[in-house]
């Protein structure tokens, strides 16, 4: 500790107060909220699962059926994720460093997916790709099935976290001092070279977040996936179709067990991504 | 006073005056019902009107028949149900809502109006499909919703199990049967309007297992000249159940208004209205009066031939049942 920072520590008085105020008042305000709005219905959801002794509870959540179901959901959400993550981040990089005719409409189209009901994008897209559909019809003497198989589940769930890479990744974009591009030129980097180490290691904590919402979006996602995914069994049933299967049987505690099974791997998933993000060249957040 | 605040004044008094209490009831439904029970309701006003003078109002809800059930044990005040089946009718009840013995409550085991399973085809019959043995044949495909996530569609899976033990096949046999009829289905809707737009919007699929009400329907909406209907030789008689929701209309008061409501459904009216909407009518006089509508089929029931309900679910549709141990055969 500096001398100075010893000074001023004496100077203030003992209870040292906060910056802004209403700290206490915000946090309390916020940890109700939360506690309310997302604690409560999974703690009931738990709850609820725990109904169960641990032998059925763990039959039923590594049920043969349900692992096919976790690793439909988990895979095709990673996937999709994956490639809102390469096309989030170019259409981005479009949207913010080139100007041209339509950009602004391009650029509120990009919120669609989010305003339209879930079971309407599921409808639209199941009678695009379907066999007698405008773009199915093109793709089915290639041999391409897209609707009512495991790539109609992935094409759904592109559709619906499009947005989250692009919002995201925008204002990194936008604050993203283009001096420092010219300073990277001028000191004799490569345009490729400025755009990796530069332009790229800006960008991957925003895009890395927008990867995250987007992946968890897509796990959780039953509207779109239920018109166009075929929901065959093993094949092309997602997990909250599981779920769904249970209580159709009035098995309460059946549906809680793979809904508590899929808030668990989701969770473990989202921490380990978010140790990734911390390590991420050029984040903030390292600490 | 100012002429605005007089204008709300009397919006008020007008509120007040309208808002005594009329009788009300809701009508918790599956979907298929919806056109039957618009005309329903507008005749059971009027019969109710003459009878005691008062204008009833009857409110709707429709969804997926369990579905609906859920939203009543959760909590949905629902004054009657009227549902695919009485299983769904049963999880209700047995959440201490209705009274046990419901179902002696109202002729004919309380399922005023039937129907049954037949098959769609295209126009043509390009496959051609006879029977239940046609299907689970190679290169039959057959469109039918998930019987555990759709409550129609275990009218359909236990129409084709049935089918198969009544023409003299063994268990071991119906459940290679079914094997292979799940096997030739592409697409496995969770509700049965899934299904009906997968095979008629879509166009996939040879043959669409459809209740008679809904095959009748199609052909209405979308031209006999697409898709005709193929009657099987055998099939089930599809029940779909009413019932008064006791604890509620004790609670409310209405439990006379829901009664008439159920009984309505049996009076010759009620009887000629399900017919016209495609379901098939219990009152003999009625059903011989639409029988070029109805052909007389052999029709088996759940309670004669699988021993009800309870049964069926734990033997077919329980985890670990016969349903899942045919998707696990499907995929070895």
């Amino acid at each position: 500790m500096s001398d100075q920072n010893a000074m001023l520590m004496l100077q203030r008085p003992r209870r040292r107060r906060p910056l802004h105020p209403g700290f206490r008042l915000t946090l309390g305000i916020t940890l109700a909220y939360l506690g309310l709005l997302v604690l409560m219905p999974i703690t009931a959801a738990v709850l609820k699962a725990l109904e169960l002794d641990w032998a059925t509870f763990r039959e039923l959540a590594t049920s043969e059926r349900a692992q096919a179901a976790y690793r439909v959901s988990f895979g095709l959400s990673l996937a999709a994720a994956t490639i809102n993550l390469v096309m989030g981040t170019l259409t981005a990089w479009v949207l913010v460093r080139y100007r041209f005719p339509g950009r602004r409409l391009v650029d509120a189209m990009i919120d669609l997916p989010f305003a339209l009901p879930t079971a309407v994008a599921g409808i639209a897209l199941a009678t695009l790709y379907a066999q007698n559909g405008w773009l199915g019809a093109w793709l089915a003497p290639l041999g391409i099935k897209v609707a009512f198989t495991p790539l109609g589940i992935l094409v759904a769930l592109v559709f619906i976290g499009l947005p989250f890479v692009v919002r995201t990744v925008q204002p990194a974009l936008q604050d993203l001092d283009r001096s420092l591009e010219e300073a990277a030129a001028s000191l004799g980097a490569s345009r490729f070279q400025a755009l990796r180490w530069v332009v790229l290691r800006h960008l991957a904590p925003a895009a890395l977040t927008g990867f995250t919402l987007a992946f968890s979006r897509a796990i959780g996602e039953y509207g779109s996936v239920i018109f166009i995914a075929g929901n065959i069994p093993f094949v092309s049933e997602i997990a909250p179709l599981l779920i769904v299967v249970h209580l159709e049987q009035y098995d309460y505690a059946g549906a809680t067990v793979i809904a508590v099974a899929m808030l668990a791997l989701s969770f473990a998933l989202l921490l380990v991504i978010n140790l990734l993000q911390r390590h991420t060249p050029g984040s903030q957040s390292r600490r | 006073m100012h002429t605005p605040f007089r204008i709300l004044l009397a919006v008020l008094a007008l509120a007040l005056g309208t808002s005594v209490p009329a009788a009300e009831l809701l009508n918790v439904s599956y979907d298929p019902t919806r056109e039957l029970y618009k005309e329903v309701n507008d005749r059971f006003i009027q019969y109710w009107k003459a009878e005691h003078g008062e204008l009833p109002r009857v409110r709707m809800s429709h969804g997926g028949s369990g579905k609906q059930a859920r939203a009543v044990i959760d909590g949905l005040k629902a004054d009657v149900v009227t549902l695919a089946l009485a299983w769904d009718i049963q999880a209700i009840a047995e959440r201490g809502l209705i009274e046990p013995g419901w179902r002696s409550e109202l002729p004919h085991n309380s399922a005023p109006y039937t129907s049954t399973i037949v098959f769609l085809v295209r126009r043509g019959n390009p496959k051609n499909v006879r029977d239940w043995n046609d299907l689970g044949t190679p290169g039959i495909a057959v469109v039918t919703p998930n019987p555990k996530t759709s409550g129609g569609a275990r009218w359909n899976y236990l129409a084709a199990w049935g089918a198969i033990i009544r023409t003299g096949g063994s268990e071991a046999e119906a459940e290679a049967f079914m094997t292979r009829l799940f096997r030739s289905v592409p697409v496995l809707d969770t509700g049965a309007r899934g299904s009906t737009t997968t095979f008629v919007q879509r166009g996939i699929g040879d043959v669409l297992l459809v209740w008679e009400n809904e095959a009748m329907l199609i052909l209405e909406q979308f031209g006999r000249d697409q898709f005709e209907i193929i009657r099987p030789r055998l099939s089930v008689l599809a029940e779909p159940t009413v019932a008064v929701v006791d604890k509620v209309v004790r609670q409310r008061g209405n439990e006379e208004l829901a009664r008439s409501y159920l009984e309505f459904l049996y009076t010759p009216v009620g009887q000629t209205l399900a017919a016209k909407h495609h379901f098939r009518p219990r009152d003999l006089t009625v059903l011989k009066a639409n029988a070029d509508k109805f052909p007389s089929l052999d029709l088996f029931t759940v309670d004669d031939f699988f021993g009800g309900w309870d049964a069926v679910q734990a033997e077919h549709f329980a985890n670990g049942g016969r349903f899942d141990r045919i998707f696990a055969a499907r995929e070895k």
